[in-house]
């Protein structure tokens, strides 16, 4: 296939990704401003931190972080490139550029997904209609997804889409950990402050899995924990160990495929190897903020070699 | 509703004639539709525009905002051509493009057209389509025109016309074959009362024909891509649709370099040959070495691995010089010089209005006529004299006085009408066609039918999607 369209495909898979992560955190972000209104707007910017959009939001609105402004800057503001809006955009555009490549499924789910926003997203949204336009575009999602899981050729387009998939999953749940690493110290924990529990619920919604953390560890909250589930947990589908064993077996495919073993396939078993298969007291003890800072530069590292190792630009 | 018994109407209409009784192509249709619920049929229209939506089968208009993606209007009445009016119309244009493709191989050699006088020299020495580099060339197989689209005008039961040759990169075929799809799905009852000619195996004929062109240099299956100019062409979603119905690749210029004396595409696994490229940018974009030194659409070096017999180009560069209006009414003769025939389609009747003389004329009766650029398509620059103002038509005349070699005229033709489905009921409206026509070593393709395009306003006669006309399903009825 070309490059072009394999790039296409990464991107596609990525910014779909993405703008149903970015859903996400601000459903987080409307919940704990709702509770705690005398932190909202420090709430808020931490939001547009973790999304990397707090640079581009304050040149437009400056420190005025009320739930209102960030909520449609974050949602439909076309001069904001990670809006949602922007977003979903730069997702069709991208199907449409490798539309020989997706079934007629794919294609309709992400034309209609963008229909739909646009169509929701043409005036602000109230505050109260803003979580039924949140189910929205995460039901949008689902359904580029079904239709993907259910139509695609599992050949190198499907496994260019989904390193795109996990590659920006993983980003966004190492941000999520990146921006709020401080609250997972041990230090802090063991000072004996009384655990902040709406902070660790916020951090475990960002992902999806407040409920599947209860199921798994009971009533019992620890930073500890709550660090070991979103990094090593291998059956926590937004985990940064998921994320990497996917990658690791997508590009395994790839190198299967091709003749030779590319880099990026060395680099992503590498760190599975050396970053994922470690106990997470050995991860607190070498520093957990750093551990997360490597990891970010490590998977935007692994995105340059696939991009390079498969032609995706000249 | 259907009929409109004893109001003989001046324009053919070719549901009812004059407005008699139901011709006979369309009776088994008119049976159903009359026994039909027009709000059914009100919602399945609906139901198709919102299936063009999610399908994305839109066009770009240039100059409006990306965001901005235009559906062309879809009428749920098939256009219905009688198998013996389809086999007298596909006689015509086989021909015709039979004596389209020998006259570019003569333009391109001998020239015997214009030693023999029956064509002006200086129409093919001005001509702006003409390309010096193609003399002496020789294309692959010897074909030219790989894909032609020849525009077909009615006038009564027995009276068509030849109304434009399409031979650079005629489009359209995707809304034929989306057409027939979304009928299908609309009305399946329909296909199975009525015998209709099949036309989605299109796409397969293409590649078939397309690989039957493929180069000297080409070892084993032919590798065919189609060149597009990217997301923002107004025809990419034609591109991509044809791309993907052949499983051919979709390229674009800065996927595309010569390698080792090959035009190559950058795949995941490295540089890979192209054997036939469909391209559907103009040959001025396409090797910024030798043609545009600004084009970013195409492929620096192509031209030389084209002369050295290692790609094919469809259509051939230089065949635009074929569908030039000026050239267009030398047709007739164009045709008998090489297949010794009389043309089987008449032309329209045109004034070259680089002749003084018809130029005289043209300025005379201004207000009768149609007036054409002849470089010119997609309905832009031109006089509808009938339907124009006084002061439309001053304004013609005087850029016509200042550069009559710029134009041709026509007279105003009364087009034939086919009803489209309103809120008030039928109501006819004009229409065109245009046959998609495949040519190769193996033979000449016609796809039964073709694009209907029709005039949705009342009374007008211009059909372009630019313009705001939409299309039909064109059914060319089995024996």
């Amino acid at each position: 296939m070309l490059g072009k369209t394999a790039g296409s495909l990464f991107w596609m898979a990525r910014y779909l990704e993405r703008s149903e992560n970015n859903a996400r955190l601000i459903d987080a972000g409307f919940r704990i401003a709702l509770t705690r209104s005398s932190t909202a707007q420090a709430e808020w910017r931490s939001v547009l931190v973790t999304a990397g959009q707090d640079q581009l939001f304050r040149d437009a609105h400056g420190e005025d972080y009320s739930s209102s402004r960030v909520v449609d800057f974050m949602l439909r503001d076309p001069a904001n490139p990670s809006s949602i809006l922007s977003v979903v955009k730069h997702a069709r555009d991208n199907a449409r550029t490798a539309r020989t490549y997706l079934t007629r499924e794919v294609w309709e789910a992400v034309n209609t997904s963008w229909m739909t926003l646009c169509a929701d997203l043409k005036r602000q949204v109230r505050e109260d209609d803003l979580p039924d336009t949140l189910t929205t575009i995460r039901q949008q999602s689902a359904q580029v997804r079904g239709a993907f899981a259910g139509t695609m050729l599992r050949n190198d387009g499907y496994n260019f889409a989904r390193l795109g998939t996990f590659l920006e999953r993983a980003d966004n749940t190492a941000r999520i950990l990146d921006v709020k690493y401080y609250l997972l110290l041990p230090s802090v924990a063991h000072i004996g402050t009384s655990i902040d529990n709406v902070q660790w619920e916020t951090i475990l919604r960002s992902v999806s899995a407040h409920r599947a953390y209860r199921w798994l560890y009971g009533a019992e909250i620890s930073a500890l924990k709550i660090a070991e589930f979103l990094i090593l947990y291998r059956q926590l589908p937004r985990s940064l160990a998921f994320c990497c064993d996917k990658m690791n077996s997508n590009l395994g495919w790839l190198h299967r495929s091709y003749d030779e073993e590319p880099e990026a396939a060395r680099m992503a078993s590498s760190m599975c190897r050396d970053r994922l298969s470690r106990p997470i007291q050995a991860i607190f003890d070498a520093g957990l903020h750093e551990y997360i800072t490597e990891f970010l530069s490590a998977n935007a590292a692994l995105a340059r070699q696939i991009e390079r190792d498969f032609r995706f630009v000249e | 509703m259907l009929r409109r018994k004893g109001q003989r109407i001046s324009f053919f209409d070719e549901m009812t004639g004059h407005g008699g009784d139901t011709r006979p192509p369309y009776r088994d249709f008119c049976d159903w539709f009359e026994a039909e619920d027009v709000a059914r049929i009100q919602r399945k229209a609906q139901q198709a525009e919102a299936f063009f939506r999610t399908t994305g089968i839109t066009f770009n208009v240039y100059g409006a905002d990306d965001a901005d993606e235009r559906l062309i209007p879809f009428d749920v009445v098939p256009r219905i051509i009688a198998a013996s009016e389809w086999r007298r119309l596909s006689r015509g244009i086989e021909q015709r493009v039979r004596a389209l493709n020998a006259f570019l191989h003569d333009i391109y050699h001998r020239q015997e057209i214009l030693r023999a006088g029956r064509v002006p020299v200086e129409l093919i020495a001005r001509n702006e389509a003409f390309l010096p580099m193609m003399m002496g060339m020789d294309p692959p197989g010897g074909v030219y025109t790989h894909i032609s689209g020849i525009d077909i005008v009615r006038t009564g039961a027995n009276e068509f016309y030849v109304l434009e040759d399409n031979a650079r990169t005629p489009s359209g075929v995707s809304y034929m074959l989306e057409n027939r799809e979304t009928m299908l799905q609309m009305f399946p009852e329909l296909f199975a009362k009525i015998d209709i000619c099949e036309v989605s195996d299109y796409p397969l004929n293409l590649l078939k024909s397309l690989a039957a062109c493929a180069p000297p240099a080409c070892g084993g299956t032919p590798t065919v891509a189609v060149l597009t100019p990217g997301i923002h062409n107004s025809a990419y979603f034609e591109h991509s649709f044809l791309a993907d119905q052949m499983g051919a690749e979709l390229v674009e210029g800065h996927d595309l370099r010569v390698v080792a004396g090959r035009v190559a595409m950058r795949t995941t696994r490295g540089y890979t040959p192209i054997d036939v490229l469909y391209r559907r940018v103009d040959d001025d974009f396409l090797d910024p070495l030798n043609f545009r030194p600004d084009s970013m659409l195409g492929v620096p070096g192509i031209w030389d691995v084209y002369r050295a017999g290692g790609i094919t180009i469809a259509n051939a560069p230089g065949t635009g010089i074929a569908d030039d209006k000026a050239l267009y009414s030398y047709m007739p003769d164009i045709i008998e010089f090489y297949t010794g025939e009389k043309a089987l389609l008449p032309n329209v009747p045109t004034w070259r209005c680089s002749d003084p003389e018809h130029l005289r004329e043209v300025l005379d009766k201004l207000p009768e006529l149609v007036v054409k650029e002849v470089h010119g398509s997609g309905g832009y620059g031109m006089l509808v004299g009938p339907a124009a103002s006084k002061k439309d038509i001053a304004a013609f005349r005087k850029k016509l006085e200042a550069n009559p070699g710029n134009y041709i005229a026509q007279p105003t033709l009364s087009l034939s009408t086919v009803p489209i489905f309103t809120k008030a009921g039928l109501a006819p409206r004009h229409v065109d066609l245009r046959p998609f026509v495949l040519m190769s070593p193996q033979g000449i393709r016609i796809t039964p039918g073709g694009l209907t395009r029709v005039a949705m306003t009342k009374g007008s006669l211009v059909v372009n999607s630019s313009q705001g006309g939409g299309t039909k399903d064109t059914w060319v009825l089995e024996d």
